[in-house]
């Protein structure tokens, strides 16, 4: 024994202990200063193609830059404005100025259109006020706009500007939670009616949890059946579940719609089979949505789960049976356990790709089955609403961001093991 | 070969009879093997490797099925027993510690599964644990234990639902020199302490010497020889035997004429010797006889050896307590002689005419292997 507590970890805590814990430190971070220089270029890579394009999509979500670079005077004469009587001559002047300036540029156009988003009929309040600038000279410019359209004696229109006013809004962010700024500058929920983003993230995760519990109770066993096979057959397995990888994913699209319309091989096999007697709608629902899917995400899942389940000796098995655990519960109790991290992986992998999945839902789904990215195509080839496009994806974004971190707490203190080794 | 059997007069606390294993239908690997352990035995299964160890233990375990042939714990047949219904416990090579549990967790995994009360886990988790000196290491996990800690765990985790025997796999082969020696003695303390029947496998003869209470020579799926340690290397049954333990100077020759225990042997150089008698040999047959380098005597202290013969020097290396001396004798055969040091040192040198002699109890005449 003596000889050989000294392969032991001397304990830690007698008298040097600090110096040898900074000089731990010291070691470790040059270690990790090595390191760092190793990935340098990779990091700088990221950097340009991955995290700036994110960062700046996800400003453009707050992104509120028309107003403040239409009328920069009167923008920062109304933030300094109380709001509740209607603001002061200073203020009609200053706007006045501006319209006459912007008079027939993108601007305008520009300032106009994000006014009318908020309160519709503005675009033409704008265009009709505009008509009546510049001003003459010595005419009052709060006469000159009340008369061109009343509502500009109106405190509300003003605090429509005033909100505005800043270069950052919660606008769109609000509006993909169904929630907007009142008049009164409170945030309240959008009418029922309206209110439609809500629905279509919880649709979102709602497919996409769906779709990740099938696929790993799909992908399990087929993991492990191809995990415990010799390396020979193992690797024709594992061509095969790779097989899909080698047709474009449009093409496998249009290939279930061939297969599953009303008239397709998976109908008239079930009508043959007299399973059926009519035509079952497996196309342009639900169903037809999840079984494209789940076919396409299948082998992000067996692989992850593979690769853990390769890793796992049998001999764990085997020691548990030799203790007296029977075979079952030895599986449960021994071997599930230490799938989790391929578990997490491919399930991590599978619901954040079913997250932004756009294609499959779009053809194969009715509008019932569109998801967040529907919208997000939506916005940036349609309406040309980047801000909206933003605040959507920056919301999955953040989902996403929110499951990984969950994922990792669990993983990370259920799987000591992995984090030691 | 069963006259260590005969001492102890219980009932074997496990018997192989015509045990036989197939992978493929065409080669068995274990062929009839018939082999008693008695309770309270350390068991060692020692050959070269492929020599079907590793699947005598597993047929024992109950990993594999044996194609023919009875397996019986306590006098029970246990052929079709599952693995997990046997209550043996068993140490694995490469330890097979469940990396999700902490030490702790590994430890009380059997006994959850026997449904023992918290109080009782707790006590035998202790107790198991302050016998492989790891009362601190309760909480790590096993990536987090040396290698030396690991193996103590495996071995703390076999023993702590009290099972029927203790079955080990190479349990030391991942260890180095030092620790596979102390630990060697810890578990044969532990056995001894316990009086625990271990079945126990290794490549290595100096383990096998210095732990077993039996060494069973196994060989292309035979064993060869069963016995304790030094009935194995003083009397090896035969030339594997001999060769496979230590070193082994081997000649061959014709047997002239049998006496009681010994026989005289006239070897293929024409030079005749004294020899023991060993299994099998017979008159007239021919034979092969074998002496440790060490029970060869030279120049003065060969003098009152019984077999005499002449030779040269061929090599000498010194090995600081003895001297390693290769001596060609004459047809051309070599053999190795160990000497004393102190005796020998600048007596001779390389070249030199030498007298090499041994006693005729310390060279035997075995049968030409037949077996394998
Ligand atoms: N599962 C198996 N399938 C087919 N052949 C096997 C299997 N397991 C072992 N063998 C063969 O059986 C023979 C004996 O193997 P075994 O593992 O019993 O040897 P061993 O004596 O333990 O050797 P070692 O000292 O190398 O561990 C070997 O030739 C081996 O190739
Ligand atoms: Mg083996």
């Amino acid at each position: 024994m003596t000889q050989y507590s000294a392969t032991m970890p001397a304990p830690l805590d007698t008298a040097p202990e600090a110096s040898l814990q900074s000089r731990l430190r010291r070691a470790e971070r040059m270690n990790k200063l090595k390191y760092g220089a190793l990935i340098l270029p990779l990091a700088i890579f990221l950097m340009l193609t991955f995290v700036w394009p994110i960062a700046a999509l996800l400003k453009r979500s707050v992104d509120n830059p028309e107003i403040i670079t239409a009328f920069p005077q009167t923008s920062a004469l109304l933030r300094g404005w109380n709001g509740q009587a209607l603001p002061d001559d200073g203020v009609f002047a200053a706007f006045a100025g501006e319209m006459a300036q912007i008079k027939g540029t993108p601007v305008l156009a520009a300032a106009a259109k994000r006014l009318n988003m908020e309160v519709p009929g503005f675009r033409s309040l704008m265009m009709r006020t505009v008509r009546a600038t510049p001003l003459e000279a010595g005419a009052s410019a709060r006469e000159v706009l009340i008369d061109a359209d009343p509502r500009w004696g109106e405190t509300a229109t003003w605090q429509l500007l005033a909100r505005n006013a800043s270069p950052y809004t919660m606008r769109y962010l609000l509006a993909s939670l169904d929630h907007k700024v009142n008049e009164q500058g409170k945030v309240v929920a959008t009418s029922p009616e309206e209110a439609i983003f809500v629905d279509v993230l919880l649709r979102t995760f709602g497919m996409s949890f769906v779709v990740t519990v099938v696929c790993l109770l799909l992908g399990f066993p087929l993991a492990y059946f191809i995990a415990t096979r010799p390396v020979k057959t193992a690797n024709v397995l594992l061509m095969a579940v790779l097989l899909p990888f080698w047709t474009s994913i449009l093409v496998r699209v249009a290939a279930w719609i061939v297969l599953l319309q009303s008239q397709g091989l998976v109908n008239q096999a079930l009508m043959h089979l007299g399973i059926t007697d009519h035509p079952l709608q497996l196309v342009f629902n639900s169903t037809g949505v999840y079984i494209a899917m789940v076919h396409i995400l299948l082998p992000f899942m067996i692989l992850p789960l593979y690769s853990v389940m390769k890793g796992i000796s049998p001999v764990y098995m085997r020691a548990a049976l030799s203790l007296g655990c029977p075979p079952f519960r030895s599986f449960w109790k021994i071997y599930f356990p230490q799938t989790l991290p391929g578990i997490g992986a491919g399930g991590l992998l599978v619901f954040i790709l079913c997250m932004g999945y756009y294609i499959t839902p779009s053809l194969l789904g009715s509008p019932n089955e569109q998801m967040a990215s529907y919208f997000v195509a939506f916005y940036t080839n349609q309406t040309i609403n980047w801000g909206m496009a933003a605040a959507l994806s920056a919301i999955l974004f953040v989902a996403t961001l929110l499951l990984y971190a969950i994922y990792t707490r669990l993983v990370g203190s259920q799987n000591m093991a992995a984090r030691a080794r | 070969m069963s006259d260590d059997q005969n001492k102890n007069h219980a009932e074997p606390h496990v018997t192989f009879r015509k045990v036989q294993k197939s992978y493929d239908g065409k080669n068995l690997i274990v062929k009839n093997l018939d082999l008693d352990i008695q309770r309270g035995e350390f068991l060692t299964l020692l050959g070269p490797s492929g020599s079907g160890k590793t699947t005598s233990l597993m047929m024992l375990a109950g990993f594999e099925i044996p194609t023919g042939g009875e397996i019986r714990l306590n006098n029970k047949i246990i052929n079709q027993v599952p693995p997990h219904r046997r209550n043996i416990g068993m140490v694995f090579q490469n330890y097979a510690l469940f990396p999700h549990m902490t030490v702790r967790e590994n430890l009380r995994f059997p006994l959850t599964i026997r449904k023992l009360g918290a109080t009782e886990m707790d006590r035998k988790v202790t107790k198991v644990l302050d016998m492989v000196q790891l009362d601190e290491f309760g909480d790590r996990y096993p990536q987090q234990l040396s290698g030396g800690q690991q193996q103590r765990v495996a071995l703390a985790r076999a023993l702590v639902f009290d099972p029927e025997l203790i079955l080990m796999d190479e349990p030391l082969g991942a260890l180095d020199k030092q620790l596979r020696e102390h630990m060697q003695m810890e578990i044969k303390h532990i056995q001894q302490k316990l009086g625990l029947t271990v079945v126990f496998v290794t490549h290595d003869q100096s383990e096998a010497l210095t732990m077993s209470d039996r060494i069973a020579i196994f060989n292309d799926g035979v064993i060869q020889q069963i016995g304790s340690s030094t009935a194995i290397y003083e009397r090896p049954a035969n030339p594997f035997v001999a060769s496979f333990i230590g070193e082994n100077n081997a000649l061959s020759g014709l047997v002239e004429t049998v006496a009681e225990s010994t026989c005289r042997v006239r070897l293929d150089s024409g030079v005749y010797v004294h020899a023991t008698l060993g299994d099998g040999v017979v008159q007239g047959a021919r034979t092969i006889v074998s002496v440790r380098p060490e029970s060869v005597q030279l120049n003065v202290q060969s003098l009152g050896c019984a077999n005499r013969m002449g030779g040269y020097v061929k090599e000498i290396t010194y090995l600081g307590d003895h001297l390693r001396v290769r001596v060609e004798l004459a047809g051309r055969k070599e053999i190795m002689v160990k000497a004393p040091a102190a005796e020998h040192k600048h007596r001779f040198d390389t070249g030199d005419a030498i007298h090499v002699g041994v006693n005729p109890e310390h060279l035997l005449a075995l049968a030409p292997t037949a077996s394998a």
